[in-house]
């Protein structure tokens, strides 16, 4: 549903490494580049230990970048800035966390909670404007005022993830990160959550970056998006084409082992399983990462790196199958 | 098939400062030789506490059994000392936690942690239960095996971790196998391989399995029949065909309609609204009325009992009274395929 096509997000080949030891780096994200467009919801998917979550926190700045860059609204966010560029920053990023029981101060009230953006950047400037604030986010995200006097331990997963969801919003951002942001709740209150965060889009005009392992609700909150694979991404594509023409080996089996509630399809479906288990980022696999799971695998694949490439209009892959590769 | 478990009217209870903690209320199945039940339900539906009664690993106290039957092999579980039950945990039923770095001893070999049960029920020698732990390893598809049995938890990742516990639970070939979320801390595509390995396995061994999970694409693939658990009951039980073709209850319903398809675009997902009872306090009626779209004035205040909709089909929802008003399903929880008849 991105109408316009204004880059909100540019990321250009970033990187972020962790020294493990002595000897050993973990090459957590490892030259990412992709375009958040301005409005749209953009699913990041991968297994675990892929490095979306850290793609996540680098693109936010929660770390720093080893290399390559982030351009948010055209400034760069990993720059040197001063105090006050540092605020305006990130009053325009917010951030949903993935466990709400861990995510919010358990000695605060609900209320501090959503108000310390509040406070810090200055935009309450009595203390009735500050409460009508507070009173108006919980009301936007289907709480309600009483509500803010109470500690997060009282209330459920999905009310607290609807707290986290308020106190990102305090701030009024133009892009928020959302690191899996409902794979701690029940289904039945993961379509609210997600219903909420759509609603919550088309009102104020928000950028996601949605961070998952599930793809089929990534599927369903996203209008692109990026496979990641041991640090790297594979595939962009639009939501609607990835799901249908996967063009990776890895995207193609990571939708076949997706079960489908549907009894009569599981029976019949044939599925791509791909052996073994994800090799440890601090050795990746020379050449292509994903050439020891694949089922393709050819000889250059070990030892060329293949090129992220457009091999058709805003659909991104990195495989030697495909195009000049 | 031979019926080879049957739970009647099973209440279990915990008590706490506040309350007592009614989790699992009145809840009847049976489980016959060869078939994979699923038990499906959101977290405090009753779904583990239910599953972990039939191994009797519910701590007691707090928790307590207030009435009714496990019937296994014609005795009844929770008659049981705790000595006869160490005889039937890990040699009749085995079972699979949900987190596979938590449930293996840190500090001790996977060979070890293996052998300790074909030690204990079979009486064999060290080096004879090893050697079935390497067989067993092989089993569950974990390359190298006589390598990996004297390796410990940590060297392993989290899909071998979690073969390495199947091959535990199934050293003493056990009749049943309780699979408690066995799929949910892994990713998908490791998914994809321990489904399809306990379905190698139950074909090979026979063992029935009771698979605990909220994923209803986990149901559509492994399961032969569903119970369907709502506040500490069941509200709907049927063969797997059944219960995605033709449910009958509105949380079942509701449960199809959140569940985001991979093959229509862009639609609003159907949320049930509100959240779960209290089970301290657990609603007079229908557990389901409160969040319920079709709820009548009888769902607050009776309990529905159950309509059989076919031999194997029960549901609890006064809908299915013939004073009720007539209700068909909504759009939203037909995932497609045609519809069996019931």
């Amino acid at each position: 549903m991105a109408k316009t096509k204004e880059t909100l997000v540019e990321i250009k080949d970033l990187k972020r490494h962790f020294k493990v030891d002595r000897k050993n780096i973990l090459k957590a994200v490892d030259g990412l580049t992709f375009d958040i467009y301005k409005g749209e919801t953009f699913g990041l998917v991968g297994e675990s230990g892929c490095g979306k979550s850290t793609a996540g926190r680098t693109i936010m700045g929660l770390y720093q970048a080893s290399a390559g860059e982030v351009r948010f609204k055209g400034a760069s966010v990993h720059e040197k800035k001063s105090k006050r560029e540092l605020k305006n920053l990130t009053r325009s990023m917010q951030m949903i966390f993935q466990d709400p029981y861990a995510s919010l101060n358990p000695r605060m009230t609900v209320k501090d909670i959503i108000a310390e953006g509040i406070d810090i950047h200055g935009l309450a400037k009595t203390k009735e404007e500050r409460t009508k604030r507070v009173n108006e986010l919980l009301e936007t995200v289907g709480l309600n005022a009483e509500h803010g006097n109470r500690y997060p331990h009282e209330f459920s997963g999905g009310q607290r993830q609807r707290i986290g969801i308020a106190r990102a919003l305090a701030v009024d951002p133009d892009f928020i990160v959302a690191d899996e942001p409902i794979s701690a709740l029940d289904v039945s209150i993961q379509a609210q959550v997600v219903n909420l965060m759509k609603k919550l889009q088309k009102e104020r005009g928000l950028t996601y970056l949605f961070i998952a392992h599930d793809l089929s609700m990534v599927k369903h909150i996203s209008d692109r998006v990026g496979v990641m694979y041991l640090g790297n991404l594979v595939e962009v594509a639009p939501s609607n084409e990835l799901y249908e023409t996967p063009l990776h080996p890895y995207t193609q089996a990571l939708l076949s082992a997706i079960p489908i509630a549907n009894p009569q399809i599981e029976r019949t479906r044939e599925r791509i399983i791909v052996e073994g288990d994800v090799p440890s980022p601090i050795n990746p696999p020379s050449g292509c990462r994903f050439r020891t799971r694949c089922p393709m695998a050819m000889e250059i694949c070990s030892k060329i790196e293949p090129k992220f490439i457009e091999h058709e209009p805003e659909h991104w892959v990195a495989c030697h199958l495909y195009g000049k590769n | 098939m031979k019926k080879i478990l049957s739970v009647k009217n099973l209440s279990v209870s915990f008590d706490t400062y506040k309350a007592e903690v009614k989790a699992v209320r009145d809840v009847s199945f049976d489980l016959h030789e060869e078939e994979t039940l699923a038990i499906v339900g959101e977290s405090g539906s009753g779904k583990s506490v239910t599953a972990q009664s039939l191994m009797r690993l519910i701590p007691m106290p707090p928790g307590k059994f207030v009435g009714g039957s496990i019937l296994f092999n014609g005795e009844d579980i929770t008659q049981k000392s705790e000595k006869q039950m160490e005889s039937i945990r890990g040699k009749e039923i085995g079972m699979i936690f949900q987190d596979p770095m938590t449930s293996l001893n840190p500090t001790m070999t996977i060979g070890k942690q293996i052998a300790e049960g074909l030690i204990k029920h079979h009486s064999m020698a060290k080096k004879e239960a090893y050697n079935r732990g390497v067989e067993l390893l092989k089993l569950v598809g974990i390359p190298t095996p006589e390598k990996r049995i004297n390796q410990y938890p940590h060297e392993f990742s989290g899909g071998m971790r979690q073969r390495a516990m199947i091959a535990i639970a199934l050293a003493c070939n056990p009749k049943i196998l309780i699979a408690d979320e066995p799929t949910t801390a892994l990713d998908v595509t490791i998914q994809a391989q321990i489904l399809d390995l306990m379905k190698e396995l139950q074909k090979e061994t026979g063992t029935a399995i009771i698979l605990i999970t909220h994923d209803l694409g986990v149901v559509a693939n492994a399961a032969h029949r569903v119970a369907v658990m709502y506040g500490g009951k069941i509200v709907e039980t049927g063969t797997v065909d059944e219960i995605f073709y033709n449910p009958r209850h509105p949380y079942t319903w509701g449960l199809l309609g959140s569940m985001p398809r991979l093959d229509n675009h862009d639609e609003e997902l159907k949320a049930i609204p509100g959240s779960p009872p209290d089970l301290a306090d657990p609603p007079k009626g229908c557990p389901f009325a409160a969040r319920c779209p079709y709820a009548m004035k009888a769902c607050g205040s009776h309990m529905p009992e159950y309509y059989e909709l076919s031999s194997t089909q029960k549901t609890a929802c006064w809908l299915l009274d013939e004073r009720a008003p007539k209700v068909e399903p909504p759009e939203f929880a037909n995932v497609g395929g045609s519809k069996v008849n019931g």
